[in-house]
């Protein structure tokens, strides 16, 4: 391979950028991620500016700049306020902190104690990321720079080696050493089905020559995912580097990046990315100066779920209604427009500068033998620190839950956690020490699948979590094969008749019996997974199912239709209050004589429970 | 390139079969299928074809066998305990949630659903049944076609024939999950849509979601009024396929035994739309050679399909000034009766004579309905039945093709050439016109009738061009079947690169033969293959008489009343005037 002649020197314009980020002074990064954005981070960073947090303007020897950024993760600490140069993080800012923060910190030195995240188990206040437990287990490669840079800055990106990998690799001119190199790394595609993504670019490049594309699927869509949605939000020249890398490799010059409508701000700063990058030569047209040429659009999606997968996901951005189309032919043969198509997950392709800068060693030098690299999860539920981490394939549940994420909340007992979103399945206490990586996981009845990590404690009912899952895959179910659409119903008819108290022994049979049709017969993989959470609870949890049918209970006290709630003759005093409270009129009695509750007309509200000031009312 | 592969242990060859599923048929072995249609593309949504398929890397995968390529050594199993399940499964499934009226519907007897569940043994359902509150209404707003929801199973065969044979997605699946629906665009009724009611969605259904409107009923009450003159004419693609319903091979004609047939339902008089086709051909060749004549709006379409008629009206309505202006050969013949009849026999007033025509198509029921077919405020067709209405109706009556003995048509309606027979099938149309044309304008027979570049049924065939020399004048004939084609044609001659003079086009793949109102064959090529040929070969029979002009009958009819081809009166009877006014719905046809 020859050399190519690029028109630019990465390391100079690294130079240049950094230089610009030294202009700053002291960056005040306040993160403007989703969930920080719900807590008013947008508020606090008005405030900031407010009170002259602009460069040049606060003191007169040190330059402050106030940059919002991508998501840092700690959700549930947010808005976090971060400031590298002090060394110093805080937490649950309000914008009433604001004037304290600038005014004792970062003009007085004083740091503000009472704003620093304190140690769940050691009661002590934890100024820098570095000692927070949550951060400290960590291992950030796609997140990496997500929460540190602004977002909307291609010299930030630059700075922090942003575009150097492309170059290296346009330099080089080898795109099958840049194939080999992810092959050697072990990449597997972080979507959902581990696809090893080496292998995915050979097939497409096995088929270079005429038109091909790059897809880029941000359609992330499991109920409480939102990696991709960070790493769009908060580092997307990373995304576009490692799609023009991709699209290098297997010889594309068109791509698409499919975000859901419901991402509004990953769009806007992916179109402005995009735009800056295609400025300055690092996009679009004869990229750095070389005959390569990479254009990118974003397609926006409608928001169903279903366009996660990927032939509904390319039905989709054809104009034609998302629905699946049978495979083969895969993408690499005939995808887009039926052209050869590579088609990745977000997270998938923000690795991919990292493996190509630092080599394929460096990164299969993490994670375990059939699982490299990192990871990302979103940790969710009856946790104490939810939010959204990265860790080395193989880190084990328990390290997840308690290490990072600080335990159960409320020190409730830990129950049982659904992993890998509606298509994954439900581990207990016996798995929390098994190795987070794809074959593992599928051993014991779930999948890595996005990484959605939802823990629940002993209060949370399983038979229903299993009906909330199930409602949710036939809500989202496309209609087209028969399995999926009407199977996802029969099952969730079934699992509602049991929470309603109505199960029969002969119901688990079936319901058992029917997703495993389901899973064997649906076209897709959304069909084909949606039992999981079904046929794992059903493993791991039978005996709950069978106290809801043959006894009539809900052990973790949810199903309001298994709940009896009864006045103690002994204890009431014939206030009439509940009766007065109850809204359905199902408790009779007179005054001063003790009630009764006509268990056809209550509806379990509980609000009988709340009123009675004597405690005679109780759930059963 | 020939490879091999087993089928349940049975070592199997291989060449191009676009999919698994004909390759295991091919062998000999079945495997069920709701959603698969072999000349549509393959969609896989039905599951009923699953296959085990073990490949020589020792992996085993479940999949439709209809979307799976067949590949070199792979095992297949087609039987196994693991696909009969998922097949079962899927069938209680849809039995569930389907409208189980089997004996009040359409489809009873040929529906494919209904014949799955019985070779499955289904014989209870398990799971939730539909209740009343998920029925939907049904649309008979369509003049042609009626859409029950309630027994659709979505397997999308309607939405794939309406986009891919019409390019015309008139039909679409709307929301998701189990409330999934195929439903006319935005969810109006089926007559505020574009349709062109070529009923092709009916012919790919698998079961009674999509019928044609049945109106045996009306029919009967005609016949059994004692002051009704009840006339019938049958179309040439009739005779091929009917028979079918009585287990007659598909191809046979059974003409002969038709007419018997509609002489003991009761018919006064039963005539041969084949006449009408000669008629057309005398008028449309004599219009066709003065266009040229005067090089005036080429190309020439030809008007017998009316879904093609509709679709010119309502999509280029700047483009009505080609079509033929002559009527189709139903509506030629219902005018020629109602005018002749009463002039000529005793009985009949312009009062008392009721047309039934019966025909292979869904489109023709609105056609009869069109104001420019009226004579007197009168339709001119009272009447249409469908091919499978009719063979309903002779079963009704207690009849059976296989025992009637054959009978002639009546005169002076009844004589028709090997030419009018060939309309039936893609290309008839055009091969019958040139036939005639040559002669008229050569005074010469042409040297070889059959024109075979004209014929074929099958997918190959969907658009076909030849030139002829009429000594010395070249004409070029474009023929296509499916609007698809139709308008690609018309994109053609629109940007000036259509160097053909006549065209030819059928709504219907195949043409007439494979017409929504044929008994139901699923569509299959091999089924309109041998139809087609039922009709080249009654072409074959009588060599005298393989041209148009050479009808008898005809000659009479315009020596006794209509001069000659394209004259004043042939024009006031066998002519007729397009409009756009029905442009996007059949709204106000009652």
């Amino acid at each position: 391979m020859v050399e190519k002649a690029l028109n630019i020197d990465i390391k100079e314009e690294q130079k240049k950028a950094q230089a610009k980020l030294d202009e700053q002074g002291i960056r005040v990064l306040v993160c403007a991620g989703t969930g920080c954005v719900a807590n008013g981070s947008l508020e606090v960073i008005e405030k900031f500016k407010e009170l002259g947090v602009e460069t040049g303007k606060l003191t007169a020897e040190d330059k402050v700049t106030i940059i919002p950024t991508g998501c840092h993760g700690f959700c549930e600490q947010g808005v976090l306020v971060c400031i590298p140069q002090l060394h110093t993080t805080y937490v649950k800012v309000k914008i009433d902190d604001v004037e304290e923060i600038v005014e004792s910190h970062i003009k007085g030195g004083k740091v503000v104690e009472r704003l620093l995240y304190v140690d769940p188990q050691t009661k002590q206040h934890v100024q820098s990321d570095e000692e927070i437990n949550f951060y400290k287990k960590q291992t950030r490669t796609a997140l990496v720079n997500c929460g540190n840079v602004d977002a909307e800055s291609l010299d930030e990106a630059i700075a922090v080696q942003g575009y150097e990998a492309l170059y290296n690799v346009l330099k080089t001119n080898d795109p099958d050493a840049v194939i080999q190199e992810i092959l050697d790394s072990g990449l597997k595609g972080r979507g959902g089905a581990g696809f090893p993504t080496g292998l995915k670019w050979k097939f497409t490049a096995a088929n270079k020559g005429g038109k091909s594309y790059v897809v880029c699927n941000g359609d992330e869509g499991d109920p409480g995912a939102f990696m991709d949605r960070s790493v769009m939000e908060g580092d997307p020249h990373k995304l576009l580097e490692g799609m023009a890398i991709a699209a290098f490799a297997i010889g594309a010059d068109e791509g698409y990046i499919y975000v859901r409508a419901e991402y509004p701000l990953a769009i806007k700063r992916l179109r402005k990315a995009i735009q800056e990058a295609e400025e300055r030569g690092y996009l679009g047209k004869n990229i750095m100066g070389t005959d390569f040429s990479f254009v990118l659009h974003i397609k926006e999606g409608a928001g169903a779920f279903v366009c996660g997968e990927e032939s509904a996901l390319i039905a989709s951005i054809e104009g034609e209604r998302g629905m699946p189309r049978p495979k083969p032919p895969f993408p690499a043969n005939k995808g887009l427009f039926g052209r050869p198509t590579l088609i990745n997950n977000v997270e998938t392709l923000a690795n991919v500068p990292a493996i190509m800068l630092k080599g394929a060693k460096w990164f299969a030098s993490m994670g375990t033998e059939s699982a490299k690299g990192t990871k990302t999860f979103a940790l969710t539920g009856e946790v104490n620190n939810t939010g959204l981490i990265e860790v080395p394939m193989g880190t084990t549940l328990r390290e997840i839950i308690f290490d990072i994420g600080g335990g159960i909340r409320g020190g409730k007992k830990f129950k049982a956690v659904q992993i890998g979103g509606p298509s994954g399945g439900c581990l207990t206490e016996e798995h929390l020490d098994v190795k987070m990586d794809y074959d593992s996981l599928a051993k014991a009845g779930a999948m890595v699948g996005s990484g959605g990590l939802v823990v629940m404690a002993e209060d949370t009912c399983i038979v229903e979590v299993a009906r909330f899952f199930m409602n949710f895959t036939q809500n989202e179910s496309c209609g087209k094969c028969v399995p999926c659409r009407e199977g996802t119903k029969n099952m969730l008819k079934i699992l509602q008749k049991i929470v309603n108290g109505q199960g029969e022994m002969e119901d688990l049979e079936l319901l058992e019996e029917l997703a495993l049709a389901v899973k064997d017969g649906s076209l897709c993989g959304l069909g084909k997974t949606a039992p999981n959470p079904v046929l794992s609870t059903l493993k791991y949890f039978k005996d709950e199912y069978i106290a809801h049918i043959k006894d009539k209970k809900c052990p973790a006290g949810v199903c309001a239709a298994l709940k009896t709630i009864k006045i103690e003759a002994d204890l009431c005093k014939g206030c009439t209050k509940c009766a007065r409270t109850c809204p359905v009129g199902a408790i009779e009695g007179t005054v001063k004589n003790p009630h009764t509750i006509d268990q056809s007309k209550c509806i379990k509200c509980g609000a009988c429970l709340d009123s009675c000031p004597f405690k005679a009312i109780k759930e059963y | 390139m020939t490879n091999t592969l087993f089928i349940n242990g049975k070592q199997v060859e291989y060449t191009n079969e676009k999919n698994l599923l004909e390759v295991i048929r091919k062998a000999g072995f079945q495997v069920p299928t709701l959603c698969y249609r072999p000349d549509l593309t393959q969609f896989g949504a039905c599951r009923m074809c699953v296959v085990e398929i073990e490949y020589p890397n020792g992996r085993v995968v479940v999949n439709s066998s209809c979307t799976a390529p067949p590949e070199p050594n792979i095992n297949v199993k087609t039987n196994t305990d693991r696909v009969r399940k998922i097949r079962k499964t899927v069938l209680e499934l849809l039995l569930s949630n389907h409208d189980r009226e089997c004996t009040t519907c359409d489809r009873s007897g040929t529906c494919e659903l209904q014949k799955y569940a019985e070779e499955y043994g289904i014989k209870e359902l398990r799971y939730a049944k539909k209740a009343p509150e998920d029925y939907l209404p049904l649309d008979t707003s369509n003049p042609s076609i009626v859409r029950d929801s309630n027994k659709c199973i979505l397997c999308g065969a309607c939405v794939r024939a309406c986009s891919e044979y019409q390019g015309h997605s008139v039909l679409g699946f709307a929301n998701r999950g189990s409330k999934t629906v195929v439903q006319p665009m935005a969810g109006k009724e089926l007559k505020n849509v574009d349709c062109v009611l070529c009923g092709q969605c009916k012919t790919v259904c698998p079961t009674g979601a999509l019928t044609i409107r049945n109106e045996i009923n009306e029919v009967w009450d005609e016949i059994n009024n004692p002051n009704k003159k009840v006339v019938v004419q049958v179309a040439p693609a009739v005779r091929v396929a009917i028979g079918e319903m009585f287990n007659i091979p598909a191809g046979e004609n059974v003409i002969g035994k038709l007419y018997a047939a509609m002489r003991r339902i009761g018919f006064d008089l039963v005539f041969d739309t084949n006449f009408a086709a000669d008629l057309t051909i005398m008028e449309e060749a004599s219009e066709f050679l003065e266009r040229v004549q005067k090089g005036e709006n080429l190309p020439l379409f030809t008007s017998c399909c009316q879904a093609w008629v509709k679709y010119v009206e309502t999509h280029h309505p700047d483009m009505i000034k080609n079509l033929s202006s002559c009527k189709s050969p139903q509506s030629m013949l219902s005018s020629v009766v109602k005018y002749v009849l009463p002039k000529t026999t005793e009985g009949y007033t312009d009062d008392n004579i009721v047309v039934v025509s019966v025909m292979p198509c869904s489109a023709k029921k609105a056609e009869i309905k069109r104001k420019q077919l009226t004579a007197n405020g009168k339709f001119d067709t009272d009447y249409v039945l469908t091919t499978q209405e009719f063979g309903q109706m002779i079963k009704s009556a207690g009849l059976d093709l296989n025992n009637l003995e054959p009978e002639e048509a009546d005169s002076p309606f009844g004589q028709y050439t090997g030419a009018a027979t060939i309309f039936g099938a893609s290309g008839g149309v055009a091969e019958a016109a040139a036939r005639t044309a040559y002669y008229m304008v050569t005074g010469e027979n042409i040297a070889n009738n059959d024109i075979k570049e004209l014929r074929g049924v099958d997918e190959k065939s969907y658009s076909k061009v030849v030139e002829l020399d009429i000594k010395g004048t070249k004409v070029k004939i474009k023929v296509v079947s499916t609007l698809r084609e139709a308008e690609k044609a018309i994109q053609e001659i629109k940007n000036g690169t259509a160097d053909f003079q006549l065209l030819e086009v059928m709504a219907c793949p195949g043409g007439c033969v494979n017409g929504g109102g044929q008994p139901i064959s699923c569509n299959t090529p091999e089924k309109r293959q041998a139809r087609a040929e039922g009709l080249y070969n009654e072409d074959l029979k009588d060599t005298q008489y393989r041209r148009s002009h050479e009808n008898t009958d005809i000659k009479k009819l315009y020596d006794t009343y209509l001069e000659k081809p394209n004259s004043h009166k042939a024009h006031e009877l066998l002519h007729t005037s397009y409009s756009d006014e029905f442009a996007g719905s059949y709204r106000d046809l009652k």
